[in-house]
Order: C-alpha cells, then sequence, then structure tokens
C-alpha cells in the first residue's frame, strides 16, 4: 500500500504469506476502519477494511451495486469490464429490480433443500474418492476432488450437461482471470451466454426436473433474463466452492493438530466450515460499492458518486471483532463472518457451500488419513491473478 | 421476548433458520422467513437475539 501527502492509498494485493491478507490491509481493520483510496483510474474513493464499518455500508441501500457506476481499485481493465449492465445478472442489479429475480430464486435454496441434497452430495463425493483410490497417488486434489464435486452438484441442479464442463470451465476461468484483456473477457461471457441461452431455449421446449426449467414454468422472464441468472448461477457455484475445498485442505495439511480435528471429531464440521470461511476469505478484492447519495460513515463523508471498496479478507481478520483473528481454529464458536457478503446480495449459495464443504473435508481426510502435500508447499501455485483466491494445483499423496 | 420479521425486505439467506431453527423457517415457495413462534420461550432468547443481529437484510426485530 503506498500513501500520498493527502493520506490517501493504493489497493494492497502483494500477500506476505498464502493464508493471510497483506498485512497492512489487516493493521488498518483497527487503525484505519475507514480511509480514502485511490482508485486505477485515478478516481478518488474509499477503503473500508472493519468488521463493524464493512457489515454497515453492505446493508446500506444508500450504497448501490449498478456496474456501472463503480470504479476499479486495481488494473483498469478490470475495471472497463465491470460496467456493463446485463440482463438476468442481479449481482450488479438494486432493489427493487434485484429483490425481482433474487424472490424467484431464493425458494430453492433453502436451508431445508439444501440439507435434502447432503445424501446426494455423500454419494457423489464418495465417488470421487474412490475414483481418486483406483488411480493412485500422486493426484492433484483441485482436478480430482475439489472442482468436480460443485461442478457436478451445480450442474445437476440447474440441469447442465456435466460433458460440456471444458467450455464452461474454460470461460469461467477467463472471468475470473484479473489478468485477461477486456476482449478475452468479453468473448467469454457472450460464449457462456450463447451456450445457456441454447440450453434454456432447449428447455423451454422439453422442460426436466430442473431449476432451469423450473423457473422457466412460472412464465415470467424471457430468455435472455435466463441465460444471465444461468451464468450468475454456474460460475459463482463452481469456483468459489471449489476453491475453498481445496484451499482449505492446504491450510488444515499446514495445521496438522487442527487437520487431526477435523478427520477425528465429526462435532467441529460446522464450526470447520465457518473457520475455514473466516480465515481464508476468498472472495478477496471486494465487493465495490458506489454511494449514491452523501454518507456520513465511521467519521468520514462519503460523496454522491464516490466508490467504496470494502476488504473482507480485513474485515474477517479485525482484532476488534475476533479475538486472535490471525490463528486458524476449528473449533472457535461460530458468531457471523462477511465471507458470503452482507446485505441484501449476501450469497444466495450458501447453503449449498456449507453442504459441500461439511461433506468433503471430513470424507477426504477419513478416507487417507494419511493425506500429505506431494510437494514442499512453497511450491504450491497460488491464485494471487484471480478474482476468488485459492490454489491453481495441490499436488497430494497418501 | 417478542419478535416480528417482514418477509417484504427478507432475502431468504437462511441465517435465521441455522441460528434458531425453533423459532424461524423458510417458506417452501419463495424462501422468505416464516415465524414458527412470535414469541419465543426465555430459553430461546440468546440464539434468537444472535439471528437477528446476524440477519443480513435487517427483515428481524425484537422487542
Ligand atoms: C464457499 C463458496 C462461496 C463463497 C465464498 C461465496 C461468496 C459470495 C459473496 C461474497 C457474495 C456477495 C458479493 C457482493 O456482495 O458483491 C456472493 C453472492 C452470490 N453468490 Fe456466492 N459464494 C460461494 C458459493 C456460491 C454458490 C455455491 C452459489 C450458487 C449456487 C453462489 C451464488 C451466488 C449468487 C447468485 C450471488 C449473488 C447474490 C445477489 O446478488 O443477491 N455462491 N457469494
Ligand atoms: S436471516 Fe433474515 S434475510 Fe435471511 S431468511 Fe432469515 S429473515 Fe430472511
Amino acid at each position: 500500500m503506498t500513501e500520498s501527502a493527502a493520506g490517501s492509498v493504493t489497493f494492497p494485493t502483494a500477500r506476505e504469506s498464502r493464508f493471510d491478507p497483506p498485512a497492512v490491509l489487516v493493521r488498518s481493520a483497527q487503525e484505519n476502519p475507514i480511509r480514502p483510496m485511490t482508485y486505477a483510474d485515478g478516481h478518488e474513493g474509499w477503503l473500508v477494511t472493519g468488521f463493524a464499518l464493512a457489515r454497515a455500508v453492505l446493508a446500506d441501500l444508500r450504497f448501490s451495486n449498478l456496474p456501472d457506476l463503480a470504479h476499479s481499485p486495481i488494473s483498469t481493465q478490470m475495471g472497463e469490464r465491470r460496467r456493463k449492465r446485463r440482463p438476468g445478472f442481479f449481482l450488479g442489479m438494486d432493489p427493487p429490480e434485484h429483490t425481482r429475480y433474487r424472490r424467484l430464486l431464493t425458494g430453492q435454496f433453502t436451508v431445508r433443500r439444501m440439507k435434502r441434497l447432503e445424501p446426494w452430495i455423500e454419494t457423489i463425493t464418495a465417488e470421487r474418492l474412490d475414483a481418486m483410490e483406483l488411480e493412485g497417488p500422486p493426484t492433484d486434489l483441485v482436478r480430482s476432488f475439489a472442482l468436480p464435486i460443485p461442478s457436478l452438484v451445480i450442474c445437476e441442479l440447474l440441469g447442465v450437461p456435466y460433458s460440456d464442463r471444458d467450455r464452461f470451465q474454460r470461460d469461467s476461468r477467463t472471468l475470473l482471470r484479473l489478468d485477461s484483456t477486456v476482449e478475452e473477457a468479453e468473448a467469454a461471457i457472450n460464449d457462456l451466454t450463447d451456450y445457456l441461452r441454447d440450453l434454456v431455449r432447449h428447455k423451454r421446449a422439453r422442460p426436466a426436473d430442473d431449476l432451469i426449467s423450473g423457473m422457466l414454468e412460472g412464465g415470467e422472464l424471457n430468455d435472455e433474463e435466463m441465460a444471465g441468472i444461468s451464468v450468475l448461477l454456474l460460475v459463482a457455484g463452481h469456483e468459489t466452492t471449489a476453491n475453498m475445498i481445496a484451499l482449505g485442505t492446504f491450510a488444515l495439511l499446514s495445521n496438522p493438530s487442527q487437520l487431526a480435528a477435523v478427520r477425528d471429531d465429526p462435532s467441529v464440521t460446522d464450526s470447520t466450515v465457518e473457520e475455514l470461511l473466516r480465515y481464508l476469505t476468498i472472495v478477496h478484492l471486494g465487493p465495490i460499492r458506489c454511494a449514491l447519495e452523501d454518507v456520513e460513515l465511521g467519521g468520514q463523508l462519503i460523496r454522491a458518486g464516490q466508490s467504496v471498496t470494502i476488504s473482507l479478507s480485513a474485515a474477517n481478520r479485525d482484532g476488534e471483532r475476533f479475538e486472535d483473528p490471525g490463528t486458524l481454529d476449528v473449533t472457535r464458536p461460530p458468531s457471523g463472518h462477511l465471507s458470503f457478503g452482507h446485505g441484501v446480495h449476501q450469497c444466495l449459495g450458501q447453503q449449498l457451500a456449507r453442504t459441500e464443504m461439511s461433506v468433503a473435508y471430513p470424507a477426504l481426510l477419513r478416507r487417507f488419513p494419511n493425506l500429505s502435500l506431494a510437494i514442499p508447499p512453497e511450491e504450491v501455485p497460488m491464485r494471487t491473478n484471480m478474482a476468488i483466491y485459492g490454489v491453481d494445483r495441490l499436488p497430494v499423496t497418501w | 421476548m417478542k419478535i416480528k420479521a417482514d418477509t417484504e425486505i427478507c432475502i431468504g439467506a437462511g441465517m435465521c433458520v441455522l441460528t434458531a431453527p425453533e423459532v424461524f423457517d423458510q417458506s417452501e415457495d419463495d424462501g422468505t422467513v416464516v415465524l414458527l413462534d412470535p414469541d419465543p420461550p426465555a430459553a430461546q432468547e440468546a440464539a434468537v437475539r444472535r439471528a437477528v443481529q446476524l440477519c443480513p437484510s435487517g427483515a428481524l426485530s425484537n422487542s
């Protein structure tokens, strides 16, 4: 983080260690929970790192999530890419427009529905473990376990053929890469939208027992909106959870006593999931909101039109909120973290992600009690250039 | 303790159901909050307070 004479900083991205956010960002949470920040295009906006203020901004509807209003804290390419509004892409909408889409979906993602999927997720997980055993060690855990589970789950839920995964996984990787050019990202999202629009049309003609067919039944949404919603669900639904499973396993392998607790004591599963979400905060570069009017916050005046970047990573390490925040403690009583965001955009898929993680970690560690890294930890390639943090590969043996 | 839930602003995130399952449920239709017990017993008080605090949309209030 470089500081100008006026006290304005730029957004820090360089991490000193693999599981911790940049140290300046963490320090900021207590020392400067809100501070002026210069954005990549020169815009003078704000950086929020304190837990209480982060929560306040995300809950406050005077801050908009319309993509064309926001400036980007890092590389202008990413900034350019954020700017377009797309039909059905409700993450980039404000209430009441946002509410209309979200309402059509929340019934599909209730706690009860997601719990009902648990036996099926257990089966998928066991099948992946069988395949790993058959293939024998070593293996890349991302390719053989962490990515297939959420991919299979979201494909099955939406009714997207898993056999098409090469196409949509390549596109979503391009979308989430921070160094993709504007053209590359545009081509990827257009390709994904084309693919899902075709699928939607097909399902309109021949409905099946899946979420896309179910939403079409209501008859409220046109093909463009349905394609946009499906893109959002498909991309948000597998890259995130995949990174949590792989990075979470890496964190446990680096903390053997914590790993043993997760493997041997089923009563810590739920708190493990919450603690890994908090400790790793894989949505590590935002979110970004824009003030629609002047707002006073934490003793500062945010002017209408100014962008505010909320660092979920820093907020989840705020010492005011969490005791010993830099320590991974799988027995920490869950007390609410910000890894799924907060406010009206709080993650729609959170109960699904929780179910997937609470099945995956213990099942993996129980099947392979001697699981270990197959390469030195410092050689594991970290995803520093992605909008969602994680590992590119995790070679493991047992 | 009395508890109120505003289904107009609820976004169906389900934090309340996770935190105090005996007091909150979610509708099968649109996922919004359903109050199972608007006047929960003292034993539920701590869990309910936490649910109110965790709710991301501000749909819950207690008195
Ligand atoms: C561990 C895994 C996950 C993490 C850490 C995560 C994180 C997040 C965060 C931080 C947001 C809020 C973004 C903002 O406020 O700007 C969000 C929104 C969203 N997530 Fe997730 N997510 C995960 C898994 C999933 C899954 C499995 C699905 C799909 C089924 C999903 C679908 C969505 C959608 C649709 C939104 C937009 C909600 C809205 O705008 O109302 N996510 N997620
Ligand atoms: S926690 Fe709040 S937003 Fe979520 S379901 Fe309950 S009342 Fe609705």
